[in-house]
Order: C-alpha cells, then sequence, then structure tokens
C-alpha cells in the first residue's frame, strides 16, 4: 500500500458515503453539508491524478460559491424535515424499472470499461512542467470558441434570472 | 517505523506543522494583546496593564478564562451542526497558513531539502483563494444552527458579505498573477526581485497600487473587521453570529478570526510588499547584521525597563523574556544562521507593519450601514478591480509584444 493509495481509498470512501448521506439524511441543511463533503473529496481525487488546477477550481466554485448558496436558501427558507411519501404511481410503474434498468447498465459498461482503462490512460497522459498552463492553452487556444460560448450562454441565464428577479417591481 | 523511514518528507512535514501552529497560537494570542495596546493608545488609553509587565500576561488569562466558562449548547439548536462550524471555522482559517513560505532560504532536516513553509505548491495561491472560499460556512452555519434570531440574521448578513467581497478580492489580485506569469507563491515573490533606478524595490505595490487597495479594503471585509463589522454589529444584533457561544467555541471564532487577519497579512506580503525581499540594496553588508542588532538593542532595552520600571512578578517574568531576547540576538550573529533569518525578518516586519493598518482602521474608521457596504462593494470596489485588471493585462500585452 503506497500513500497516494490509502488516500485514494480513504477519500473514495468518503465520497461514496457522502453521496448517500445527501440521499438518506433528512434535514436540508445536513444533506447540503454532505454534499459538500463530496465535493471536497473529489478534489483530493483530483490532486491525487496531478490536476491540481482542477482541484482548485473544484473547491473555489463548487464548495465555496454554489453551495454556499444552497446554504444561504435552506437558512432563508428555513426549511423544515423533510416528508417521507410512499412512491407514486409514475415512480413505481415507470421510474423504478428505469433506475434499475440504467444502474445495470452502468455496471455493465463500468466493469468492460475497467479492463481497457489503463492502456487508455497511459496514452493520455503527458508528463508536464505546469499542467495549469497547458489548461490555459487547451481553453485559449485550441477550444477558444466553445469556451466564449459556454460564457455567452452563461450571461444569458445571468440575464434572465435577473428579468424574472425584476418582475414584480 | 518502516513507513517512517520510507516517507522522510512526512516526518520532516509534521515537525514543521507544531512548529508553525505553536508558533501561531503564541503569535494569535498577542496579536489581541497587540490590538488591544494600539487601540488604548489611539483612544488615549493605557490598555493591559495589570497581568503581568505592560499587562503581557493578559492573553493567557483570557485563554484560561475561556477554558474555564460554562460551554452553553442552546436546547433548540442542530447539535452537530453548532459543534462543527467553529471547528470549521478554526481549522479553515489555520490551514491557510500551510501554504504561506516564510522565507527563502532552503534547510536540510533528515536529509531532506525543506523551505520555510509547509508547501510549496505550484498553484499555491489558488488554494489559498479556494480555502478562503470555504470559509464562509463556519460563520453561515454558525448562524443557523444557534436557531435564534440575532445569530441567524448575522449569520445571512457575514456570507452575503463574504461572498461579495470575495470576488473582488480575487479580481484585485489577479493583475498580480499576470504580471508574474505564475500562481506559486514562491515564484511571486522572485519575480519581484530587483529595482528600478537602482533603489527603488520592484514590488507590486507599485504598479498595482490600485490592486493593493482593492486587495486590502476588500480582505478587511472578508475577515469581518471594522468598518466591516456588520455581521457583529453589538449595537443592532448583540454579537451577531456567535451570540449563542460561549467558552472555548468562542474563542474558537475568535481565534479564527486574527488567524485570518494573520494569513491575510502574510498574503498582501507575498503578492504586494515583495514578500521576504529585503528593501535596502544587497550590495551592502550591514543589513545582515540588522536582525540581531534590533534584537540586541530590543534585549537591552527590556533589561532597562527590568531593574529600573517593574516591580514583583512582572519583574521576573520580564527579566526572563529579556533575556530570551537576548540570546535570540545573539543566535542571529552566528554566520551560519545570520543568511537563514534573514527572510523570516522582513517578512515579519511587513506583517506586522499592515497588521498595525489594520488595527489603525480599526481604531480611526466607525462602522458602515449594510446598504452601503453592498453598494460599495458592488458598485466601486468590483468595477475599480475589473478596471485594474483590464488595464495591466493591456499593458502586460504590450510589453510582452
Amino acid at each position: 500500500m503506497t500513500l497516494p493509495l490509502i488516500l485514494f481509498f480513504a477519500c473514495a470512501a468518503i465520497a461514496v458515503i457522502g453521496a448517500l448521506l445527501v440521499i438518506f439524511l433528512r434535514e436540508p441543511i445536513h444533506s447540503a453539508l454532505a454534499l459538500i463533503l463530496v465535493m471536497v473529496s473529489l478534489a483530493v481525487l483530483y490532486l491525487l491524478l496531478g490536476a491540481e488546477f482542477i482541484a482548485a477550481v473544484q473547491i473555489i466554485v463548487y464548495a465555496g460559491a454554489i453551495m454556499v448558496l444552497f446554504i444561504i436558501v435552506i437558512m432563508l427558507l428555513n426549511a423544515g424535515e423533510e416528508e417521507r411519501t410512499n412512491l407514486s404511481k409514475m415512480a413505481r410503474y415507470a421510474g423504478l424499472p428505469l433506475g434499475i434498468f440504467l444502474t445495470l447498465d452502468l455496471v455493465y459498461w463500468l466493469s468492460h470499461a475497467a479492463l481497457a482503462a489503463p492502456a487508455a490512460t497511459g496514452a493520455v497522459s503527458t508528463e508536464s512542467a505546469d499542467p495549469t498552463r497547458d489548461l490555459a492553452f487547451l481553453l485559449f487556444r485550441s477550444y477558444l470558441f466553445p469556451f466564449e460560448i459556454t460564457s455567452i450562454v452563461i450571461l444569458i441565464a445571468l440575464l434572465g434570472a435577473l428579468v424574472l428577479a425584476k418582475k414584480d417591481s | 517505523m518502516e513507513f517512517v523511514a520510507q516517507h522522510p518528507i512526512l516526518v520532516v512535514s509534521i515537525v514543521k506543522i507544531v512548529v508553525l501552529l505553536f508558533v501561531l497560537m503564541t503569535a494569535l494570542a498577542y496579536l489581541t494583546w497587540f490590538e488591544r495596546k494600539v487601540v488604548a493608545r489611539i483612544q488615549s488609553r493605557l490598555g493591559p496593564l495589570y497581568v503581568g509587565a505592560h499587562g503581557l500576561l493578559q492573553p493567557l488569562a483570557d485563554g484560561l478564562k475561556f477554558l474555564f466558562k460554562e460551554d452553553l449548547t442552546p436546547p433548540a439548536s442542530d447539535k452537530f451542526v453548532y459543534i462543527l462550524a467553529p471547528f470549521l471555522a478554526l481549522s479553515l482559517a489555520l490551514t491557510t497558513l500551510a501554504l504561506i513560505p516564510f522565507g527563502p532560504a532552503t534547510l536540510t532536516i533528515l536529509g531532506q531539502p525543506t523551505n520555510l513553509g509547509i508547501t510549496n505548491s505550484s498553484i499555491g495561491l489558488l488554494f489559498v483563494f479556494a480555502i478562503t472560499s470555504i470559509g464562509v460556512y463556519g460563520v453561515a452555519l454558525a448562524g443557523w444552527s444557534s436557531n435564534s434570531k440575532y445569530p441567524l440574521l448575522g449569520g445571512l448578513r457575514a456570507s452575503a458579505q463574504m461572498v461579495s467581497y470575495e470576488v473582488s478580492l480575487t479580481l484585485s489580485v489577479v493583475g498580480v498573477v499576470l504580471l508574474a506569469g505564475t500562481l506559486n507563491l514562491n515564484d511571486l515573490i522572485y519575480a519581484q526581485s530587483g529595482r528600478w533606478f537602482h533603489f527603488i524595490p520592484r514590488w507590486n505595490v507599485i504598479p498595482q497600487i490600485v490592486g493593493f487597495i482593492c486587495y486590502f479594503i476588500s480582505a478587511i471585509a472578508e475577515t469581518n473587521r471594522v468598518p466591516f463589522d456588520l455581521p457583529e454589529a453589538e449595537t443592532e444584533l448583540v454579537a451577531g453570529f456567535h451570540t449563542e457561544y460561549s467558552s472555548f467555541k468562542f474563542a474558537m471564532f475568535f481565534m479564527a478570526e486574527y488567524a485570518n487577519m494573520i494569513t491575510v497579512s502574510c498574503l498582501a506580503t507575498i503578492l504586494f510588499l515583495g514578500g521576504w525581499l529585503s528593501p535596502l540594496s544587497s550590495a551592502w553588508r550591514w543589513p545582515l547584521y540588522l536582525p540581531g542588532a534590533l534584537l540586541l538593542i530590543g534585549g537591552v532595552a527590556l533589561v532597562y525597563d527590568t531593574a529600573i520600571l517593574q516591580r514583583g512578578i512582572a519583574r521576573i517574568q520580564l527579566a526572563v523574556i529579556s533575556v530570551g531576547a537576548l540570546v535570540l540576538g545573539a543566535i542571529c550573529f552566528i554566520p551560519s544562521v545570520m543568511p537563514v533569518v534573514q527572510g523570516p525578518f522582513w517578512f515579519l516586519l511587513k506583517v506586522v507593519f499592515l497588521l498595525f493598518f489594520y488595527v489603525w482602521t480599526r481604531g480611526t474608521l466607525p462602522r458602515f450601514r449594510y446598504d452601503q457596504l453592498m453598494d460599495f462593494g458592488w458598485k466601486f470596489l468590483l468595477p475599480v478591480a475589473l478596471a485594474n485588471l483590464v488595464v495591466t493585462s493591456f499593458v502586460v500585452l504590450v510589453l510582452n509584444r
């Protein structure tokens, strides 16, 4: 057992447990906290892969910005414990079979992909002095157009939110 | 044991963490003393005076008092989150300091070359911002979990304020990153070495003066200090998010606030004031003796104070401190130690100057109103930081042609 391997298993376990807690905890704030736990442990997994920039951005964007918004909304709404209901007709006859089918699908493809994985990653990983610089080149040279399009989409969403919020006054 | 032998870097890191934690906790305690003394002087008072010489044992007394107070938990609170919040606040505040480099010198400990800082990450700056960005949770969760009106309002205010000012805090720093072309804190300092016209140090404060001012104002707001301490405005919110906290949990919030002050000052030193670089010319030899000489002068002054002014316990305590200062000063003159202490000496000097500036602001300015605070952040600070970023990137582009 090397140190990165121990760290990997610890963080993977924390991520899985956190994801389960998000679903099973009944207090909304506790679920949100569990989700933050998942995000942070994912960031550690990125770190172990050598993707420092992605790890930092993961924490800044997801844990530091989006989840703060979630928490503030939950605090403002003062949402109580969630209520449990029995399965609705829709969930029982359409949702449940679809869920089971998709899970089996995922298990099938993952078990086959795992065998092919080492060769694939070996081809992709290139040792570079500064991965952040490489990422910047990719974003601002090779994929500049999709990158800018994404920013415009986000801007439009922002304007849409503003229009909706201003409606009453 | 075999595991430890295979990973000497782990052992060295743990030793460094323990040392830094010890130094930091002492520094936190004495920062409160420093603040009370300076504010007292600004307001023509004397400040802490009776506990030890010059009130130097006051932080110790405060710490003991915190420990022995009754630890109340409001019955309607969310127990788990209520306990988690102060832990989050303090541990995140302390984690950031792991990324700060305190000096350039490379020591060899256990055959392992180590620098004067716990880590040296290639994207150190981003990690500092990543950790400060999740620092909001401590305050927000404390406000929510207390299940009480004032803490909730304080927590909401604090999180809104911290999220707002984080934007201009981050943007004001991007100019520096553009000039240096790196996110590594060590390289950011090295990029500031050299001089203009052979005597003005090439520190980022001069080309990035707008960025520096934006950074410092946002940093004061980010750490919830006067004049931006709306989250704990005692005239409106009792004590804000930590109203329901008592005993050591309250002390943890208190320590987190001061640790954040230190972190922010360290970062300002690294980004804008040239970090550990000396402002004096490296051609001269006498600045090398400066740290030792200053400690010796301080020690002699303390000896005089001990002999003439102090009585009783205070005399014994001050005698110990002055002997310590004299011994440290003498150690700084040992040829092998001299180059090692240069970096930390200048670094700490700049940090103390910035901390003084913090306290000075607190002693001078009144508190903002909440709408003024938000207007100032979004309508003034953010556009200025953005304009600074645009101008800087334009200049960098033209100069690199």
